[in-house]
């Protein structure tokens, strides 16, 4: 692997008696997209929520094991600037609907007690939405509510607020689960641009999605990492069985 | 095809039960709202007499005096809402700290359960107990005070009214407040920490600009709670009735000069002026009653 961006080592979560995560190590790829893609509830959600610690919010949860970015184990670090680093968008999308789609895409400053010069503030609102492929779709209600966006539009503003913070690492969860089909090729196509700049690990259950835009893929069951690949590699010629029949039930 | 004439006699036994039944719910609905109307009727036509001997002189003068005929609800307007807005001022701090940590801070569970019990049992104390408490344990606190501060040591007055009170509608506030922050959606607090807040900063950005409408309801169902607040207050508000000039004054609210003065009252006009001051009050506690539930439901149904 060219950079260390990312290394999961020897990692386990427990909430109360269950193990969640069993005994997962596996290194990310700098500025590639890596689809964890497993079935309902085996652990995908509690796995990317442990790489920015967002875990700790679920009361009883327990994690041992390591999370080295760029060498250092996140666990040491201050968890509000693992966050920073590392950005996250959810399943649903979860605009602050108190404010305006400006205020949202700089909500992480504000929030953070940021300060910025109202020229910057622009060009940090313009340069995100414009990644995030909505600019020409709300450049003219920039100070309107996010009310009255659609679904996919909703779930782009929310990808700008997480690039606003200029995160090196971004986690998407089930991104267009919510989603109708175009919006969700929209995100697609967006998220396949947006690994020029920052390295993607995308949760999804849809297996058409991972094999469409992804690098590589983790294919997880019952909390266990069963494979780990290439894409191109873990579809055309998987080695477990596990990945073999989970991916032949979900295409047939 | 059975035609209703044809009704067996169990049928029409169930009919005559259920028409009686329902007969008897209407009329004991229909006359707690009776006595709804019944109420206010007597009020107003009651207060009809002090209306036409005192007029716009009730509200504009400023002195209370029986003997002499001086009867003006200055004083007691100013003594209500000196003792109201303070004790909401005092009790703001500690009935939003308990809706944070209860709503917030903490995960639903055995802790949040036991705060919920204790404030409900807060709600539950007789007023007559916590006047009781005030004369023994705060009024000789606050002389102390006015002593050291260089004071007339009244002890009783607005400020130990207020401090009363404001214990007595913490419960009101905090309630609401808890209910109003839990229901803000647990997605937009992770979105915030997933930006990298603190749950101080969630707090400030995210859960206060979200219920903030629910929060001002909660303080306005309290506010209405403290105005209508009777015997605690009689108790240790001094019952001076004069425009109180500091808050430090012995004084008297609408409902504690009402309390003090109605037994007394002989003089047919008298009575009359103390019964249009409960008709300020009534209407005053209704309005903010209607006005903090519409809040709440406009709120809700955003
Ligand atoms: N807050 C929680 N409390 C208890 N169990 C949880 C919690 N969150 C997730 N789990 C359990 O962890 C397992 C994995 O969940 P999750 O990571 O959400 O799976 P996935 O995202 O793959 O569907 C499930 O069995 C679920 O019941
Ligand atoms: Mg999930």
């Amino acid at each position: 692997m060219n950079k260390q961006i990312l290394e999961i080592s020897n990692l386990s979560v427990s909430i109360g008696n269950d193990t969640i995560i069993d005994n997962i190590s596996m290194d990310f790829h700098w500025k590639k997209i890596t689809t964890i893609l497993g079935p309902s509830g085996c652990g995908k959600t509690t796995l990317i929520r442990c790489i920015n610690r967002m875990h700790e919010l679920i009361p009883h949860a327990r994690v041992s094991g390591s999370i080295l970015l760029f060498k250092k184990n996140i666990y040491e670090m201050n968890p509000i600037l693992v966050r920073r680093e590392i950005g996250m968008v959810f399943q649903r999308p979860n605009p602050f609907p108190t404010m305006s789609i400006y205020d949202n895409v700089i909500a992480g400053y504000k929030l953070n007690g940021i300060k910025l010069g109202s020229a910057e503030k622009d060009n940090i609102v313009e340069t995100s939405l414009c990644r995030a492929g909505l600019w020409s779709e709300v450049k003219d209600a920039l100070h309107r509510r996010g009310a009255f966006l659609s679904g996919g539009q909703q779930q782009r503003l929310c990808i700008a607020r997480a690039l606003a913070m200029k995160p090196r690492i971004l986690l998407l969860d089930e991104p267009t689960s919510a989603l109708d089909p175009k919006s969700t090729g929209h995100i697609e196509d967006l998220v396949s641009e947006l690994k020029e700049s920052v390295t993607i690990i995308m949760v999804t259950h849809n297996i058409r999605q991972a094999s469409r835009i992804s690098d590589f893929t983790a294919f997880l069951s019952k909390g266990e990492l069963v494979e780990y690949g290439s894409t191109e590699k873990l579809f055309t010629v998987p080695e477990d069985k596990r990945t073999e029949e989970y991916l032949s039930r979900s295409a047939g | 095809m059975r035609k209703t004439s044809q009704l067996s006699p169990e049928d029409r036994n169930i009919r005559i039960y259920e028409t009686l039944f329902s007969w008897i719910l209407k009329f004991f609905s229909v006359l707690v709202v009776a006595t709804l109307v019944g109420i206010l009727a007597t009020i107003l036509i009651q207060a009809l007499p002090s209306f036409r001997d005192a007029g716009i002189n009730f509200y504009t003068g400023k002195s209370w005096d029986p003997v002499f005929k001086h009867f003006s609800a200055t004083p007691f307007v100013v003594g209500t809402l000196a003792t109201t807005v303070l004790a909401l001022l005092i009790s703001i701090p500690f009935s939003l700290s308990i809706a944070l940590f209860s709503g917030f801070y903490l995960h639903p569970g055995r802790i949040t359960s036991t705060i919920r019990l204790l404030i409900d049992l807060l709600a539950g104390i007789p007023s007559v107990i916590y006047g009781f408490w005030g004369l023994s344990i705060v009024v000789p606190a606050v002389r102390q005070f006015e002593l050291f501060s260089g004071r007339v040591p009244y002890g009783v007055g607005i400020f130990t009214a207020a401090l009363i009170l404001s214990i007595m509608i913490v419960p009101y506030a905090a309630s609401i407040g808890r209910d109003v922050i839990a229901l803000v959606p647990s997605d937009l607090k992770e979105a915030g920490l997933a930006l990298g807040a603190t749950p101080y900063e969630v707090v400030r950005w995210i859960v206060m600009p979200y219920s903030k409408a629910g929060l001002l309801s909660g303080i306005l169902l309290s506010f209405g709670r403290a105005i209508g607040e009777t015997m605690a207050v009689t108790m240790v508000i001094g019952n001076a009735n004069k425009i109180p000039g500091s808050i430090f004054d012995p004084a008297n609210t609408i409902s504690s000069i009402i309390a003090n003065e109605f037994a007394e009252a002989t003089d047919p006009i008298y009575v009359s002026h103390l019964i249009h001051m409960g008709l300020i009050l009534f209407i005053t506690t209704t309005a903010i009653g209607l006005f903090g539930r519409r809040v709440i439901k406009k709120w809700s149904s955003h």
